[in-house]
């Protein structure tokens, strides 16, 4: 049997928040940004996280790039585990792995011109410098920035939203990792220039084979980029599998009301209430059994007795008593 | 947007000029530069300024005491002191001490600071408690009687004025930097060069440091007119370095003498004015990096 | 045809860079009719948010108003005293700036602000202001026994909403909106949108909706007013600009949009190039060098705008080419590498 790339099973990340104070008056002392979460990721696969602030989307993609440990439970990369990685084994970790962050002025030095924050990586990884403006320029042509000379002596500040962020990308390509995690990369450009951005992923991801997670809260973007998809809500995973059936079929409440609360560029949208309460998610104090279940419509007593564990229905797993194929 | 092409040196001492963002638009931090230059030539060239030897007692063609000469009698500028002594000599020496304390009282003030407060801040945990707690303790120390005590302990010397100085003036410069760190460690920069495997020195050194050394400039600029103050104060106690002539020893001199009361203003009015000059010149230095540093406080 | 509410007409917005004057908004022209939610759609820099800010006169300090009229019921926005002016902000005329949610005083408890336009800009005496306090914030949808909480309190959305509330509070005609739901959840960000067309129909305000998404003003919006690179190039109604519209930059905007609702996922196609430098605009068309239908016309002459139908104006030498030009904007092959 072939060790998946990713293995997540139970993990947890929980923060300690407040003070002996807060303590004191009762208040809430744990932020479960990830309360049990599993799944596997094979080679070659794209999966979305959806969800929306607050449902650990975030905080699972780094543990998956070791800026976060698990608290409990585990997370493995290619059979091990990696809060453990150390020394040589933890290099060869961070070559492999990679993300691609959210904002991308804030994501480069920007004191740094782009040859030298592309160069970074190969300076970690101990690449010989002979090598270092070749790669450098291919980088930049696998994420579509032609005239890599053009680009290459300038500094973040003269550089466009969406020029940017294929530098971002090209900086976390420039290895050639296995996996990459990409934090919400175009949510912080202008609308018409994410398709852009959208595109050199996409190709990218084929043409290297990469195995990729793409964190966003906007269902049509990870549709665009992802055979499969991970729907989450306050730490947990309510709704998993290929991202067409959740797209034309949504199992679980929570993934209908994103569903139908998508914009999309038609005049004939549904402007009906969406089936889900108002409110919003708090990770300090969660719901006892399902943590959808304050703002479900379907929610029955069942829900706050039991937590619900993902089932498979038809070709989905599928966090919720209700929900039947 | 119309972009404006930025313009970075890039030899390497330039970059350093750079960073540390010499403000020079403000006319009091211009002004305050211009006298600190003045009184770094004039430090300098101490041996070839000063007519005499600030120690010397000078004795007049008539085998006289050469003493409380008024300016300008017999060749003297400022005049002579009650021992004898060429004011004005001293005044010129008295620069060379006031900087040296200064800027190395600063210096050791604003790398003690930048260091713990980067530690403390990037590495957080028990590194951050210890030395947070340490800062803790020295703020609680008053200032001027701890160097007095270290000076009436070890022999009063210049040096270890600015040693006692070193060790409990870094405290208000490790509380900032380390607010720095703590902010500029979960900017995106700093958590892509993790993730790309770089090690926590280079991090640090590479990503860190950089940004933070205009606040470590600007901390160590207020720092110099403290330590001048505070060398002058514990000369003029008496507790300062015998040895070595400063202006807080000419002021020391000048009160023993009664130089008050026998209208001897050319003992005391000189290096007085001299500190207040140079201190404030530091005052407004630092104020011209604050408006630099923080555009927004002044509005 | 009812006179519309607003009216612009030649507007231009300049702002002083260096020696230079950089127009933020060439002669800009539109209606905003009563009772109607407009959009002012276009990307970063296109002028939108400038225009969105010259309708209270809330301009920076270093830019002016250089040409134009705004008729706002009955008067010239543009030639008002200041005095004038600042009677008509709030009271008839209300702007919710750009993270509005952020905008909150956050040591004040958020009634204390409420109150505080309420009587300042009001004139309420304060029983009435409590009163019209618990109105708004059912208004938008809060529960009314948050109005003593403070705003670190409340969850972004629901700043927003208070946001709203705070702009609705003395009953303006107008309401300009910048970028009201970029910053939010998909859920939280229909539901804001859902209350701002019901608050709509309810009070019978004119809304102004500016963003660069153009989801959001298909979902809301009843006319759009395309704006690019300063210039109002495209305005009329929301259906007809999605289903035929007639200018190029509007029909590339189309493409580069998901749309769940289709039946795979798609191509994007994004149209290559940026806009132009607005410190040096080009002489012709603004659109030229990233428009795949571009002529030489194009490139020395900029098209004026013009009104084709009742309803619906454009700013494209080529618009009555539009039918056969939509057919091939479809083909992603026509926007690979603009002109």
């Amino acid at each position: 049997m072939i060790t998946p790339m990713i293995k997540l099973e139970n993990a947890e990340l929980h923060y300690k928040v407040g003070n002996a104070m807060s303590a004191m008056m009762g208040l809430p002392s744990t932020v479960k940004a990830v309360d049990g979460v599993t799944f596997s990721l094979n080679r070659g696969e794209s999966v979305g996280l959806l969800g929306e602030s607050g449902c650990g989307k975030t905080s699972l993609g780094r543990i998956l790039v070791k800026l976060e440990k698990v608290t409990s439970g585990s997370a493995r990369f290619d059979g091990d585990e990696i809060g453990q990685l150390k020394g040589e084994n933890l290099r060869r970790f961070r070559a492999r792995s990679q993300m691609i962050f959210q904002n991308p002025f804030d994501a480069v030095n920007p004191r740094y011109s782009i040859r030298k924050t592309l160069e970074e990586p190969l300076s970690n990884a101990r690449i010989v410098r002979s090598e270092w403006n070749e790669r450098v320029i291919a980088s930049l042509e696998l994420v579509g920035l032609g005239d890599p000379k053009q680009y290459l002596e300038r500094f973040p500040h003269q550089l466009s939203g969406g020029q940017l962020q294929r530098v971002v990308m090209a900086r976390a390509l420039i290895l050639e990792p296995d996996f990459v995690v990409a934090d919400e990369p175009v949510s912080m450009l202008d609308v018409s220039v994410r398709a852009g951005v959208l595109n050199v992923f996409r190709d990218v991801r084929d043409r290297l084979g990469l195995t990729a997670i793409y964190i966003s809260h906007d269902l049509a973007l990870v549709r665009y980029v992802c055979e499969r998809t991970i729907v989450m809500y306050l730490g947990r995973i309510m709704e998993d599998g290929p991202t067409e059936d959740i797209v034309h079929e949504p199992l679980h409440p929570y993934s209908q009301a994103l569903v139908a609360a998508v914009p999309t560029p038609r005049t004939d949208q549904s402007h009906d209430p969406l089936p889900i309460g108002a409110g919003a998610p708090d990770p300090r104090n969660p719901p006892s059994g399902c943590v959808f279940r304050d703002r479900c419509p379907q929610a029955a007593d069942r829900c706050a007795a039991e937590v619900p564990l993902p089932r498979p229905i038809g070709s989905r797993l599928v966090a919720c008593h209700l929900a039947e194929r | 947007m119309p972009e404006t092409p930025a313009v970075v040196p890039r030899s390497g001492i330039a970059r350093f000029f750079n960073s540390m963002q010499l403000p020079v638009g403000d006319p009091f931090t211009l002004a305050g530069l211009i006298i600190y230059g003045f009184f770094f030539v004039m430090a300098v060239f101490a041996p070839l300024i000063a007519p005499y030897d600030p120690i010397e007692i000078l004795y007049t063609s008539d085998y006289d005491l050469a003493s409380d000469l008024f300016p300008g009698e017999r060749g003297h500028i400022l005049g002579t002191t009650s021992l004898g002594r060429d004011i004005f000599s001293q005044i010129v020496w008295g620069a060379r001490s006031a900087l040296l304390v200064g800027l190395t009282a600063a210096f050791m003030v604003a790398f003690i600071g930048s260091v713990v407060g980067l530690l403390a801040g990037y590495f957080g945990g028990w590194v951050d408690a210890v030395l947070m707690r340490l800062a803790d303790i020295a703020f609680g120390i008053p200032f001027l009687p701890f160097v007095i005590v270290i000076s009436a302990f070890f022999e009063p010397s210049i040096w270890n004025t600015v040693i006692a100085m070193a060790l409990v003036l870094w405290r208000d410069t490790g509380r900032v930097i380390r607010s720095q760190v703590l902010s500029l460690r979960s900017r995106g920069y700093v958590e892509a060069a993790r993730v790309s495997g770089s090690s926590d020195l280079k991090i640090i050194l590479r990503h860190i440091t950089p940004n933070i050394l205009p606040l470590s400039f600007l901390y160590g600029s207020i720092a110099i007119g403290w330590a001048i103050l505070t060398e002058a104060s514990i000369s003029f106690l008496g507790f300062g370095d015998p040895d070595a002539i400063s202006w807080g020893f000419m002021l020391q001199d000048a009160f023993a003498s009664q130089a008050l009361a026998r209208q001897a203003y050319h003992w005391f009015i000189p290096p007085g004015l001299a500190i207040i000059l140079v201190v404030s010149a530091g005052f407004f230095i630092s104020r011209g990096y604050e408006d630099l540093l923080f555009p927004k406080l002044g509005r | 045809m009812t006179e519309p509410l607003l009216s612009i007409r030649d507007l231009s917005i300049a702002y002083e860079v260096g020696a230079l004057d950089v127009f933020a908004v060439s002669h800009a022209t539109f209606d905003v009719p009563k009772g109607a939610i407009v959009g002012l759609v276009g990307e970063s820099g296109c002028g939108k948010t400038t225009m969105a800010r010259a309708l209270t006169r809330i301009i920076s300090d270093n830019a002016r108003i250089a040409g134009g009229e705004m008729h706002f019921d009955g008067q010239d926005l543009v030639a008002l005293s200041e005095p004038k002016m600042n009677a008509l902000r709030w009271r008839d005329i209300s702007f919710i700036p750009q993270s509005a949610m952020n905008s909150l005083d956050p040591v004040y408890r958020v009634e204390y602000q409420l109150l505080e336009v309420l009587r300042g800009r009001g004139g309420l005496t304060k029983r009435d202001a409590k009163k019209r306090a618990i109105e708004l914030f059912e208004m938008v949808g809060i529960d009314a026994g948050r109005l003593r909480d403070f705003p670190h309190q409340f969850s972004g959305g629901m700043r927003q909403r208070v946001a709203i509330a705070l702009a609705l509070a003395l009953n303006p005609k107008l309401v300009v909106a910048d970028e009201p739901v970029t910053a939010l959840d998909v859920i939280i960000q229909r539901q804001i949108l859902d209350q701002l067309q019901y608050l709509q129909q309810q009070l019978g305000l004119s809304v102004i909706i500016v963003t660069h998404d153009i989801s959001v003003v298909a979902y809301t919006c009843d006319r759009t007013v395309v704006m690019y690179a300063g210039k109002v190039v495209e305005d009329c109604d929301t259906a007809t600009l999605l289903a035929a519209p007639l200018h190029p930059y509007t029909m590339g905007l189309k493409n580069a949009f998901p749309d769940l609702k289709s039946a795979g996922s798609g191509i994007l196609t994004p149209i290559a190039g940026s806009p132009p430098d607005l410190v040096n605009p080009p002489s012709g068309c603004r659109f030229a060098a990233r428009c795949p239908f571009v002529t030489d016309l194009c490139r020395a002459e900029d098209p004026p705008l013009v009104k084709k139908t009742a309803g619906h104006v454009v700013a494209c030498h080529r618009s009555d080419e539009a039918e056969v030009l939509r057919e091939q904007a479809k083909q992603p092959g026509t926007w690979e590498a603009g002109a």
